[in-house]
């Protein structure tokens, strides 16, 4: 069965001091999925990734990466691993050629000079080749960091919120590159939290205060939930907005372009809530299905910052 | 308008941010006591209590009593002695003793006759401070020591000073063979402990450690480099004190490459300890000053080593650069060969193994 998992960690358990990050985590990955890994600020997503990969020992639980000990077999890991760091962590005095030669020889592979050229010519990097990686902008060192990370062609990716303070356009076409990838088999983890990224994955896992809480089929994610929604179009939505927020029966409102989704947990509260504004000329009231954007605010919002 | 509030504020966020880096903190109190002690008690510019060996060709009241005066001035310390003029020799070469009195054979009864014999004292001269005070006060002692068996006879000895290895007494002599290890201890502890904190502290180590690189990839890596730095350094301060200092070079090139290259060594992983402590590069900086300090004052860099007291000197032992200045004055200005810096080799040696052993555990293969 682990033959057909990339992932397969159970039980991990890891303390900083009194305070513990992650509490108890399972996870099952199988091959060739994209994960979304979601989770507010010091949720733990970044201390989990790094156990999966060796960087950090849990203090209790184990598992497999690759069909390798997360524990003892830490280096096989790595070998097979691309990883990319949360905050750019490549060599900015060095340039885009340059690090990517660095990495491929860390790696040991062969034929160095073609391997780079090739990840080069890949991500439309050659233009920037003798370029130092300081000088690059957000997207474009985020684009270097992917392909150090796939250059040794990796079975996994563990990719630690990789678009953050990427603009909208290199977001969309990071995406793109990790779609290809995912196509050729590689398994991808992805920490986010960006809505329009998580509805890109496959799976979502959401975690909050190092505990897992929801693991489903992106999906599956609203019925998990829990959440009826109304959708109210029309013109003047703000004075209808002012009244609804905080109302009795409503969980969460929220703006998706000329309309309201409105959400609650319970259904009858949440229809008595809407019901002066339902049959309302100008104004199209209706029961809508919860998406995935209503649940992930639903679910951000309920966490806020695990910082404490 | 000044804002007094606000100028407490800052001196308020100050005061905090002061006492949370505990590590500047106690550099803050820890310069002044540790100068404040060193320069009170370690450091003597009129060195005494100085070793010396004594050759003894005669062993009458009369040479009993000049040794007895000796010990009496404080300038120097009998610590042995002997009858062979090799021993004495060699004594002088490694630096195991600074003067060595020769009282030849017969001296007493030359003395009585009034024949005027000579008494010999041989001073290391290559740290001229260190031999100056003694050297200086030899001749009157000796004569104080016999006035009250000579009454009148005046004088009744000649009192012969060798300056050896620098007989003309220039600092420069000694302040250069000196400054090679205060350069490198200070040079290469500090760049590779700063080298490998600045991977910490840019994230790049995460970059490093998530790749299968093995530690000692790392630490052989990250220290070659310095190692070539530091030969150069060594080429660079060996030419200038030939041409423009006229120091020479008189000892075996054998003993002086071991005893570089260990030294070297022992500095570079000395400034990975330090980098598996510190957490910045700054700290790793304070941390280099921490030891760049005592290795200035408590090594006999600046001031006669065998002037200061037995636990001064104790503490200098423990130091790397000690042994290594040791090593290279002997090895330049007096000639010594391989055997001769034996003694300050292996506790070069010694501390490298355990500071290498130190750092290889200290060093992180994980983040935790």
């Amino acid at each position: 069965m682990s033959e057909s998992l990339a992932i397969d960690v159970q039980r991990l358990t890891k303390r900083f001091g009194e305070k513990t990050v992650v509490d108890d985590f399972s996870m099952q990955v199988p091959k060739g999925r994209i994960y979304g890994f979601l989770g507010p600020n010091g949720s733990g997503k970044t201390t989990t990734i790094r156990m999966m990969c060796g960087l950090l020992k849990p203090d209790a639980g184990g598992g497999t990466a690759l069909g390798h000990d997360i524990i003892h077999e830490s280096r096989q890991i790595k070998s097979r691993v691309g990883y990319m760091t949360q905050k750019f962590s490549l060599y900015g005095d060095l340039t885009v050629r340059e690090n990517l030669t660095f990495m491929a020889r860390l790696h040991a592979l062969k034929n160095t000079k073609s391997v780079v050229d090739a990840a080069l010519e890949e991500y439309a990097l050659a233009p920037r080749a003798d370029q130092l990686a300081d000088t690059l902008s957000g997207g474009w060192k985020q684009r270097l960091a992917l392909a150090a990370a796939s250059m040794h062609d990796p079975g996994l990716l563990l990719l630690d919120e990789p678009t953050a303070g990427v603009d909208p356009k290199a977001r969309r076409d990071f995406w793109d590159r990790i779609r290809v990838l995912a196509r050729k088999g590689v398994t991808v983890l992805v920490s986010t939290h960006y809505m329009d990224e998580a509805v890109q994955c496959d799976n979502i896992a959401f975690i909050a205060y190092g505990k897992k809480l929801i693991d489903a089929p992106s999906a599956d994610i609203p019925e998990r939930v829990g959440l009826v929604t109304w959708r109210i179009e029309g013109k003047g939505l703000q004075p209808i907005y002012d009244a609804l927020h905080g109302a009795d029966g409503v969980d969460q409102i929220a703006r998706f372009g000329s309309a309201l989704h409105v959400s609650g947990r319970d259904a009858e509260r949440l229809e008595r809530a809407i019901a002066p504004w339902r049959g309302q000329d100008g104004l199209i009231v209706e029961k809508a299905k919860t998406g995935l954007e209503e649940a992930f605010i639903w679910l951000m919002t309920g966490s806020e910052d695990n910082f404490q | 308008m000044t804002s007094f509030s606000r100028i407490l504020a800052i001196m308020g966020k100050e005061f905090i941010q002061m006492l949370r880096d505990r590590l500047t903190f106690g550099m803050m109190v820890g310069i002044p006591v540790m100068q404040l002690l060193l320069f009170g008690y370690a450091i003597n510019t009129d060195p005494r209590h100085l070793p010396t060996l004594v050759e003894m060709g005669d062993n009458g009241p009369a040479s009993r009593a000049i040794t007895q005066a000796m010990e009496t001035s404080e300038y120097f310390d009998l610590i042995g002695l002997t009858t062979s003029a090799e021993e004495t020799e060699s004594a002088l070469q490694s630096g195991d003793v600074l003067f060595v009195v020769t009282i030849p054979p017969n001296f007493e009864r030359d003395l009585l006759r009034g024949d005027r014999p000579q008494i010999l004292l041989d001073a290391d001269a290559s740290d001229p401070v260190a031999a100056g005070a003694g050297a200086g006060a030899f001749p009157t002692l000796v004569q104080e020591a016999l006035a009250p068996m000579l009454g009148e006879m005046h004088p009744p000895v000649e009192t012969v000073i060798h300056r050896r290895f620098n007989p003309a007494g220039r600092t420069a002599l000694n302040i250069v063979p000196g400054l090679l290890g205060v350069i490198l201890t200070m040079t290469m502890a500090m760049m590779t402990s700063m080298a490998l904190t600045r991977e910490a502290e840019r994230g790049t180590l995460e970059t490093l450690l998530a790749t299968p690189t093995r530690p000692h990839e790392v630490m052989i890596g990250k220290i070659t480099p310095y190692v070539f730095v530091g030969s150069i350094q060594v080429a660079i301060l060996l030419t200038g004190a030939r041409l423009l200092f006229g120091v020479p070079f008189l000892g075996s090139p054998l003993a002086f490459l071991a005893a570089v290259s260990l030294f070297i060594l022992v500095n570079l992983s000395l400034g990975f300890l330090f980098s598996t402590v510190a957490r910045s590069q700054m700290q790793a900086m304070q941390m280099t000053f921490f030891i760049f300090l005592p290795s200035i004052l408590l090594s006999g860099f600046m001031f006669p080593f065998a002037g200061m007291p037995a636990w001064a000197q104790t503490l200098g032992q423990a130091l790397p650069t000690t042994h290594f200045i040791h090593a290279v004055r002997s090895i330049m200005l007096k000639g010594a060969g391989l055997e001769d810096v034996i003694h300050d080799i292996w506790p070069l040696a010694v501390i490298f193994a355990v500071i290498a052993t130190l750092a290889m555990l200290r060093y992180r293969r994980t983040l935790d």
